[in-house]
Formats: structure tokens, sequence, C-alpha cells
């Protein structure tokens, strides 16, 4: 088992006929299952052609309807990317992750409010995101699959290459991954903390699991004191920019420290609180979760 | 990006904010002609820098007579202002804004932010105006209110209405109140603007509701569909090290420590930062090179860091993903030759061609120490700051 994403998954690259859509879509398609995972594209203008042999379809609908894709990936520069999303939403997919980095918040508000005035199914993942990845089965977005081993351990974080870091710790004492999610480090976004950690405790595989966060923000602590009383497993935590000063931002749209909310210590401390183990030591996030295995 | 305080109030006054009349300047003798356009026997002398707190650190002085406002106006322009934001060096002011005295009978406080958790706009307001918002919030949390805006509606009359009695609108003021605060959230959300804060917004003593002061911040990925606020920006607020970096693609902050770091990702950046000062060191920046360096991006990000003529070691962190070790190892070998490095250079490196870039950095010749994890590379780099002095 694995939570959101694993080999059934059928994917529609949104921005396929991108450099970078279709660099990550070759190479998501040379891991695992990726074969038979990733079944087609999306370009306005370009419907009939193909990249390596993926059908481009017109729209996300059409795509869905041609092929049965339940998912898709956006790799659609910022000023498209909020109303590929909502093309995405507005097909009934089940979840739609986000790799583009760089969207309006306005334009993520805009989005984030239709879908819950709509109470729509789909699930979004990011923005501004690395993806999910579930190990021997499924990659969809930017991270490097060899990294990855299948096992136990859920991975959730807000940055990209400090998931990587944590993932790498990991595979080197011997422990795999159920799945591996980055949720983004913009200020407004779909799938959180909480909701992840929720996947992951139902998730029957999931033994453990790290939980990464940043400065900017309270959803660390939502999740961790969701966590308190609802976590079956043990989490451990890591939160970056113990050093950031405030109201600088820190490369994330969402990583600022404002009227003295959101920095580390606070975030560190209500997760302690909440019986979760922390480290403040990133080389020993791996360690860390070692030592909480049953 | 950040803007001052009379252009903000040049956007706002579009949207029908009422503020006070004023004359930005540039020089002394251009802020003893506003006081004759302006007209009146009070005049407030305001310095125009994007650091808040001007008032405290000298930099906003009521003048009652023209002779006043030569005078300070000359002390004002020029000086290097120190305010709570600015750092211990302060920023010099090379604008100024001659404004129209107004008669305050009430300050209060109006703040428009993003909120995460509802992810909609969210008006602030408190009755304590003219004061540190943060302190408010701190000491008082009570006396801050709040309304989360719907994206579609926009702010709604009755929400208007309720802050502005919540804070202590008389009556007859409300309407007025209603109308700047819904003005204020129409701008807020036609910019994309990532702060608007009126601090002090005032009530007069014939119960009118003006706009003192002005405060926008906008936000940055938004900026490419507003030219108009682009044409604004004013280099000489922001740290050069800062804007070379953006010209690189480069995100670069300076900090006060002496050791750089290089890393390839925000929170991996940052995560580099906490391990440095987790092992006694200070960082001297944040620096992330992005996801897709070249050897070019890298040789830029080492001439930034050199900048700082404290530097005393760099430690370079990358994962390798997409970005592969050879090519920033590369890019590492490239921009130590360019850049003659004269402070030691801890190089940890992970993921993908590791082992490449290792071998290329081993038999670059160059004396770079190398580590195989976080701790090490801290470690590392912190008894090299050390040793350096």
């Amino acid at each position: 088992m694995s939570i959101l994403v694993n080999k059934n998954t059928r994917v529609i690259t949104q921005g396929i006929t991108g450099k970078t859509g279709q660099f990550h879509t070759h190479t998501c398609r040379e891991y695992a299952n990726g074969k038979n995972c990733f079944v087609a594209g999306v370009h306005p203008t370009k419907a009939g052609q193909n990249f390596e042999g993926i059908p481009i379809f017109g729209s996300v609908r059409e795509a869905k309807e041609q092929t049965g894709a339940n998912a898709s990936v956006v790799y659609v520069p910022p000023p498209g990317a909020a109303a590929a999303i909502w093309e995405a939403v507005e097909a009934d997919l089940d979840l739609v992750i986000c790799i583009t980095e760089g969207i309006p918040v306005r334009d993520m508000i805009e989005v984030r409010d239709r879908m819950r005035k709509q109470k729509r199914k789909t699930l979004l993942l990011g923005p501004n995101c690395p993806g999910a990845i579930t190990p021997d089965e499924i990659k969809i977005g930017i991270m490097p699959g060899h990294i990855h081993r299948k096992g136990p351990i859920g991975v959730v974080s807000r940055s990209g290459t400090l998931t990587y870091e944590a993932v790498g710790q990991l595979t080197e004492i011997g422990l795999g991954q159920s799945s591996a999610v980055g949720i983004g480090g913009d200020p407004v976004n779909g799938l959180k903390h909480i909701d992840i950690l929720r996947l992951f405790n139902d998730d029957p595989v999931t033994e453990a699991v790290v939980m990464i966060g940043e400065i900017g923000g309270s959803d660390e602590e939502e999740a961790a004191m969701w966590a308190r009383k609802n976590m079956k497993k043990p989490v451990v935590g890591f939160i970056a920019g113990v050093t950031a000063p405030p109201g600088k931002r820190m490369g994330h749209a969402g990583a600022i420290i404002s009227g003295g909310k959101g920095t580390a210590a606070e975030k560190l401390s209500v997760m302690e609180e909440c019986g979760i183990k922390v480290t403040r030591n990133p080389a020993e996030m791996g360690k860390l979760l070692k030592s909480v295995l049953r | 990006m950040k803007i001052h305080e009379y252009q903000a109030k040049e956007i706002l006054r579009k949207y029908g904010v009422i503020t006070p009349r004023s004359v930005p300047c540039f020089s002394v003798e251009e802020a003893v002609d506003a006081t004759e356009k302006l007209g009146g026997k009070v005049w407030v002398v305001k310095a125009q820098i994007h650091a808040g707190g001007r008032g405290k650190g000298g930099g906003v002085k009521v003048a009652k007579s023209v002779d006043e406002v030569r005078e300070w106006a000359s002390r004002i322009l020029g000086m290097q202002l120190k305010t709570h934001q600015t750092g211990p060096e302060g920023q010099k002011v090379r604008r100024l804004l001659i404004e129209e005295g107004a008669d305050i009978r009430k300050e209060l406080y109006i703040g428009l932010v993003v909120d995460r958790g509802t992810q909609e706009v969210c008006v602030m307001a408190s009755s304590e105006g003219g004061m540190d918002i943060e302190e408010v919030a701190a000491h008082t949390p009570e006396k801050i209110h709040k309304v989360f805006v719907d994206p579609q509606a926009g702010l709604a009359d009755a929400q208007a209405d309720d802050l502005a009695r919540k804070i202590g609108f008389p009556e007859a003021s409300v309407p007025q109140a209603r109308a700047m605060l819904k003005s204020l959230y129409k701008a807020f959300w036609d910019t994309d603007a990532s702060l608007v804060e009126i601090n002090p917004l005032i009530l007069t003593g014939k119960g009118d509701v003006i706009a003192l002061d002005a405060k926008m911040t906008f936000d940055d990925n938004a900026l490419y569909r507003h030219e108009d606020i682009v044409a604004m920006r004013d280099l000489d607020e922001e740290d050069p090290a800062e804007i070379e970096a953006s010209k690189h693609g480069l995100s670069y902050i300076s900090l006060d420590g002496n050791i750089g770091c290089l890393v390839n990702g925000a929170g991996l950046a940052m995560a580099t930062m906490d391990t440095i000062k987790l092992f006694g060191g200070e960082p001297a920046n944040f620096l992330d090179v992005g996801g897709g360096a070249t050897a070019e991006k890298v040789t830029e990000a080492f001439k930034l860091m050199l900048r700082n003529p404290g530097l005393r070691a760099i430690l370079v962190n990358i994962f390798g993903g997409i970005m592969k070790c050879d090519v920033i190892a590369a890019g590492v070998v490239e921009a130590a030759k360019q850049v003659k490095l004269a402070v030691p250079l801890v190089v940890r490196m992970k993921g993908t061609n590791e082992d490449l870039g290792k071998k290329i950095l081993a038999e670059s010749g160059l004396p770079i120490i190398s580590a195989d994890n976080m701790t090490e590379a801290g470690q590392r780099v912190v008894a090299a700051a050390k040793g350096a002095r």
C-alpha cells in the first residue's frame, strides 16, 4: 500500500510540450511502472500529436475520457498554471499535482475558493512542490527516483531537496519508504501536513512518518495537534529555518517569519508538546526515525 | 517587492482612499517649494525609506514654518536613518514626503494580508493605531479584530461596518470608514499585494477618515502583470548583493555571519544554515542556486559570497536530483579558479552522479575539504572558519 499514488495511477501531463514537462515525463516513465502510468498529455492546440508515443489531447476532460486517467501533473508556466489546475479539477480527476513554482498567490486563492465552494472531489498537491512517489511503483514529479526504496516509512515535507535528504538518510540506514510526498513551499496550497498525516495514519503499510517543515504559517502546528489526538504511528520532525531572520523570504514564497509568527522555535516546541520527537540536526532525521520504530 | 509610502499613497488614491495632500521631494529646495503648493501652516517632513519605525528613528518631523521645513528637510535628507527594521547601519534617506498637517482625534490601525489557514484575504483592524502592531498582537491581542474576505464577493458592507464600529469609529464616520476599507481591499486585490498597512488611519476633529501613512508590499510572482508597480522599484533600498543575485536567477539573502553557504533548494539551504549554527558557526548568507544551476550560475554564486569581506569559509551542500553532482563539481572548480578562492571550502555532495562529482573535485588539485553528510560538513566548515582567522 501507499498514499495518493500507486502503480495503478494513470497520469496526464499538463504542459507536456514544454522542456520541463518533457524532461520529467520522460524520466518518470522510466521509473518502475511509469511506462504504463503516463498515458496522456494535454495542449490546447496540439491535439493529435504525441510525445515519445504519449498521445496529446486538446483538454484534460478529453484525455481522461480517452485514456481513463485519474490524475494529472502540471508543469504549465506560472501565468497559466492556476487555470491548468482548475481544468483538472473540473474534469473530476482524483488528484492534481502542481510542480510549477512562482504562481501568483491571488490565482491560487481563486482556485482554492472555487474548489471549496463547488465541493470538488479532486485533491491538489502543491503548487511549487517536488511531487509524490511510491517507490518501485510510480514517481510523479521531479524527485530523483534512485534514492528511494520500498518500505514502511512515510515522508512529508514542504521542501524538495530537504525531502531527498531525509529519504537518502532513510535508505542509507535500510529503511524504505511507503510514499514520499512534497506539499510545496507556497503560502496557499492544496494538501497540507495534516492531510498527509491522515493518509499515512490510514495506510496499513506505513509504520512511522518523517514530517519536515519550515518557517512560516502554522501548518506544522496544526498537524502536530491533530497527531497528538489521532495518530496511531510515531512521527518525527525537523523544521528548517531556526537561523532565518524575521521579515525575509527564504526562497519559498511561504517561508517567511512575519509578525513574530511561524518561527522554527515555536513550531518545534508545539511538535514536542504533541509527542513528536524532533531533531535540530537535519543530518539525523533518519536516525531519529529509527529510534522510534516499534 | 516593497515601495515607498508616497508611492503607496499614489496607488491607493486611485482606489478612492483619502490621504492628506502631499508632495514627494528629492531636495531641500523641492521641500520648501512643496509648502507653497500645499499651503496651510503646518507640514510634516517624512523620510521615505522602505523600513518601518521611521518616526521613532527621527525620520518624521512636524514643521510649523517654512524655515522649519527647510531645517528638517536638510537634516533628514541624506541621514542614515536607523529603525528596528533597518539594522544597525541604518538606511540612507534619499527621498522625502512633505505632507499637510492633520487634525488627529484618534489613531487606528488597518492591515490586509493573505491568511494561509482560510486561504482568503484577512482584514485586521485595531483601535491601537500609531503603535507597532506586533506589540499590540503580543500584549493585547483582543484589541485586534479580523474579518476574512470571500474572494468572489469582496469585502461586504456589513463586514466593513462591523470592523469600523469595533475599533471605535463614531456612527457618523462609519460610512467613510466603510468606503476606506472597501477601497483598501480592492486595491490589495487588484494590485496582487501581499501586504497593505495603514498605520495610523486617523479620525479627524471633523470626523473624517484619512490614511495618514501607507505601506504596500507586492507578490513577486505577480509582478509580471503590473508594469506600473515594477516601475516604482527603488534599487537604492535593496541589498546590492541581493539585486545582483536576482539577475542571475539566484535566491540570495545577506546575513550577519562569516560562513558562506551555497545550496540547491530553499529548504535544504535553510537547513544548512541551521547546521552551521548548530555547530557553533554563523551563516553569512542564504543562497539557493535552484534546481537547474549551471557552472556559470555556481561561479556567480561564489562571486556573490566573496563580496563579503568578513567571509571566513564556504560550505557547498548539494543534493543532486535533477541537478547532477558532476555539473556542480565542475562549476565549483571553475569558480574556485576564476575567483582565486582564498578561504577554506567544504563540499558535501549527495545524489545523482555523486561519485563523478567527487572525482572531479579530487582531481582538481584544489584544497577542498570534503564531507560525507551534513553533520561532518557543518563541523568541518565551522572548524575551518575558526582556523582561518
